[in-house]
């Protein structure tokens, strides 16, 4: 009783807090200094029409290599500490057995929700979407199949392939960036094109299609990790 | 006032979700806990960005290159919080990982009952 009087005043303390910064928060009528840089030089610089896509994979596109990396030791460590739970029968049945409506479901929805994640990464650089959320929609037309076979197995080797080759290419575009323009990651490797197009923005829609790739590997090791532990 | 209702929401999700963790002896429980607190950092996050009467940070026919800096929010913090979000269900896999392990080497869930790292 005493743990929870103390938890209670402490999350009431923090509420405190919040609620000074609340009261006192006035919503920016203009954008700041590094708003505004990014907002009047996408277009000239960049050619992406998305600005959010133009920070992430091209201005701060060093920090994206290392988000990706930060996700590829997660996905590591996650397949590593479940390694040795692997060890289930062949035989083994299900112990539910998925409805019917389930498995025609994910036959007809898997390829139309793989088809969904490749054009939202392929268009990151226009739409709202990119390599991170095609990734993950691409990872869950991977959990619907789980969802309707539990006991398919995924080729590990398969998806490591192409998780390492998507991560090589991605560093070599950016060393590319480095010889051919102006810095690690300059998307000016490729021509800017037109403003709105697919084939613009540079290497940005191939970046983002790797980094899709990438992170939809990732997320589908993990899934199928996380499904092939044996039943406790 | 848009933004002060999300960023409301973002502050009491925050506060439920650390007196979820902090109150809870489940593990799992304890997980979900952490992951409804980030959910709420990162609807603070977006609406710290949000700038009334504007738009999404897309260049189209509505928002022509010339004019992006009068018309668009803050591009910014959105570009956080996509980072944000995916390290996040990152670090929740990893936990769901550790908590497997745990259970398969205990035999329990409950925090009050692994102690070895208590003095």
């Amino acid at each position: 009783m005493i743990r929870r009087a103390v938890v209670l005043a402490l999350v009431l303390a923090m509420g405190a807090i919040f609620a000074t910064l609340l009261a006192g928060y006035a919503p920016d009528g203009d954008l700041n200094l590094t708003a505004r840089y990014y907002a009047d030089r996408t277009a000239p610089d960049i050619g992406s029409a998305n600005i959010v896509t133009a920070i992430i994979v091209t201005y701060r596109g060093l920090d994206t290599l290392g988000e990706v990396t930060v996700l590829f030791l997660s996905a590591t460590i996650v397949g590593l500490v479940l390694a040795g739970g692997r060890r289930r029968e062949t035989a083994q049945r299900p112990p539910v057995p998925v409805g019917e409506l389930l498995t025609t479901g994910s036959r007809f929805l898997v390829p139309l929700i793989m088809l969904l994640g490749v054009y939202v990464f392929v268009n990151g650089h226009l739409t709202p979407g990119g390599g991170f959320q095609g990734g993950a929609v691409v990872a869950s037309g991977v959990l619907l199949m789980l969802l309707a076979d539990p006991l398919k197995h995924f080729s590990h080797r398969l998806i490591a392939a192409v998780e390492s080759v998507a991560g090589f290419a991605y560093v070599v575009i950016g060393v590319l960036g480095l010889v051919l323009a102006g810095g690690f990651l300059d998307n000016r490797i490729l021509p800017l094109g037109e403003l709105g197009a697919l084939a613009s923005a540079g290497a940005i829609p191939l970046i983002y299609s790797l980094v899709g790739l990438k992170v939809g590997a990732e997320f589908s090791s993990m899934l199928a990790s996380l499904s092939e532990t044996e039943e406790l | 006032m848009i933004a002060q209702i999300a960023m409301a929401t973002g502050f009491a999700l925050i506060l439920i979700g650390l007196y979820g963790a902090l109150t809870n002896h489940n593990l799992l429980r304890m997980i979900v806990a952490f992951t409804i607190a980030d959910t709420g950092v990162n609807i603070v996050i977006v609406a710290v960005g949000y700038m009334a009467g504007r738009t999404a940070p897309i260049l189209d026919a509505a928002v022509p290159a010339a004019e992006a800096a009068q018309r668009i929010i803050d591009p910014v913090p959105q570009a956080l919080v996509l980072t944000a979000i995916v390290i996040g269900l990152g670090i929740t896999a990893l936990m769901l990982a550790y908590a497997y392990k745990l259970y398969q080497k205990k035999r329990t869930l409950d925090i009050g009952k692994l102690t070895e790292l208590k003095w």
